[in-house]
């Protein structure tokens, strides 16, 4: 395999599972662990991983039972576009992820909280006055199917033989 | 009843020597299994997902014996992909109920009472029977681990008399992991011509090929013509249940295949036959996917069978580790059986592919990493067991 393959199934080993450690990457790889390791610290280095989290069901956490997403229509500035609103909105705890989108507007946020009231009182306060919002649409989430890739009810097993030829 | 009322070709057909291992391991609760023929995963969404909603248009008929006109557009649009083999949909392909199905009908289109067909063992259990069913006579030339079990030139030019008629080749090999390079490909080319065999190659495993892009007999000089690429949807595309193969070939001998398949099967479920389109049109991310993990869970199966002493070879494709264990001073069934009674993990002993197997067992890596990981820990605790 070349650097450039390692690097790109270490990402995916650990996109799919980011618990693995270094030495059992380098088992499913057949490569030397310290590559390994210092890909991993290289890649870690740069802000390609940029963090290791589980996924889990959020509402198990009274901090984030609701969650919502927000379109935001805003008006770029002259100097720094939508960067530097953007930027100024990802600093909130309460935004989980912050994209600028193609389409009828500009930011798509995606806002944690404890209430509806919260999250509705973080829209009103902070996020709708805020210089250079021109305007949002919030939606509630209902229910969660899928996150990152994974499903958040397993499929069921089908029976297989136990040994065939 | 005063005398048998089966037909002796059948009445003499060898009974597996491990159906009672088999049925040992399935009367067995808590079994990790290393035992098993086909993918863990589930055929990808976008397949089943198409297959409902071909039931839900009301694709219910019977479609052409061929199969359908898409499909075998679609398959021989893979192969020129794959392998750069051109096939004419409309009279060189035929869709059938798995690579078995294929492997009954070629064999029964080429085979008369006394040919001699040549295959390469340790193989897949059904060849020789199927070649004794169409009353020919199988011709087993052995493998070998100094060879990586590619199939030696030399050992089949030993095996061919006048009477040889076709060669069966299975590469990537069940339950081997074998591939056949460059080299020896071109010279089981040369042999075949010089001959005038035809050639069966099951390719079934094809698509899980770990070093290069998988190849075929088929496209060396003199052999499109003299060869049947059969393989099918079951392990590249985790569609074992749908069963959908296919073969490809000489329409002179696809036609004499569809006669055969059109009296006894008539046509594959049709249902099947659009979740196969599906596989080609849109399921070679997942394919790729899967075959993926196969080899990252092949690097983890191999290393840890070195490591504990049991020599692996790094299988080539498909998805089975063949470890030696005669170091053990056990035949493989023996060393099957205790492992299974003594430690829960079933493992299929190399004597089920043939007598050359003996001295090996075949474990599948179509399971789980965590099951692999475990089941690798107890074959250690086994060993150690024995040491003691």
């Amino acid at each position: 395999m070349t650097k450039e393959e390692i690097r790109r199934e270490i990402l995916r080993i650990l996109g799919e599972d980011g618990r693995l450690t270094s030495s059992q990457i380098a088992e499913r790889l057949a490569v030397d662990v310290q590559e390994v390791a210092e890909t991993v610290a290289e890649l870690e280095k740069k802000n390609v991983i940029i963090g290791y989290s589980a996924i889990f069901n959020e509402s198990e956490l009274p901090e984030s039972k609701v969650k919502a997403v927000i379109e935001v229509k805003v008006r770029p500035e002259r100097e720094g576009g939508f960067d530097k609103i953007a930027r100024r909105l990802s600093r909130f705890p309460q935004v989980s992820s912050l994209y600028l989108m193609s389409g009828g507007f500009d930011l798509l946020l995606e806002i944690k909280g404890a209430t509806l009231q919260e999250v509705a009182e973080f829209v009103s306060s902070k996020l709708a006055s805020m210089d250079g919002v021109l305007s949002t649409s919030t939606h509630f989430l209902l229910k969660k199917y899928k996150e990152a890739g994974k499903l958040m009810e397993e499929e069921e097993q089908d029976e297989r033989l136990k040994i065939t030829p | 009843m005063n005398r048998s009322y089966i037909a002796p070709h059948i009445a003499s057909l060898p009974k597996s020597g491990i159906r009672d291992f088999f049925e040992l391991v399935n009367t067995m609760e808590g079994v990790i299994s290393l035992g098993i023929g086909e993918p863990d995963f589930v055929t990808p969404w976008t397949i089943r997902e198409s297959a409902i909603y071909s039931y839900e248009k009301g694709n219910t008929h019977y479609t052409s014996n061929l199969g359908t006109l898409s499909l075998r557009k679609a398959i021989c649009g893979y192969l020129s992909d794959l392998y750069g083999i051109r096939y004419v949909p409309e009279k060189e392909c035929i869709v059938t109920v798995g690579v078995s199905e294929a492997l009954d009908l070629a064999v029964r289109a080429l085979v008369s009472p006394g040919d001699e067909v040549i295959y390469h063992e340790p193989c897949y259990v059904s060849y020789s029977p199927e070649v004794r069913m169409a009353h020919g006579v199988p011709v087993a030339v052995p493998t070998r681990v100094e060879n990586s079990f590619a199939l030696d030139p030399a050992d089949l030019e030993k095996a061919v008399t006048e009477k040889t008629k076709v060669l069966l080749l299975n590469f990537p090999c069940n339950p081997t992991g074998a591939v056949l390079n460059e080299e020896q490909s071109a010279k089981i080319a040369e042999i075949a011509v010089k001959h005038d065999l035809v050639v069966i190659s099951d390719q079934i495993y094809s698509e899980l090929t770990y070093e290069g892009a998988p190849n075929s007999i088929a496209s060396y000089p003199g052999m499109k013509e003299r060869t049947l690429f059969l393989s099918g949807f079951s392990k590249g595309y985790a569609m074992t249940g749908f069963r959908v193969g296919y073969a490809c070939g000489p329409a002179e001998i696809i036609d004499a295949m569809m006669k055969i398949h059109q009296y006894s099967i008539m046509c594959v479920s049709v249902n099947a036959q659009h979740a196969a389109c599906e596989a080609l049109k849109n399921g070679r991310q997942d394919m790729e996917m899967m075959r993926r993990e196969y080899l990252r869970r092949r690097n983890v199966i191999v290393k840890a069978f070195n490591d504990m002493g049991l020599p692996c070879l790094n299988p080539q494709g498909a998805f089975y580790a063949f470890p030696r264990i005669d170091s053990t001073g056990m035949s493989s069934l023996k060393f099957a059986k205790r492992l299974l009674l003594e430690k829960k993990v079933a493992v299929v002993p190399g004597t089920a592919f043939g007598e050359c197997g003996e001295g090996f067992v075949r474990c599948s890596y179509a399971t789980s990493m965590e099951g692999i990981t475990t089941a690798m820990e107890k074959i250690r605790d086994f060993l150690d067991s024995l040491k003691k």
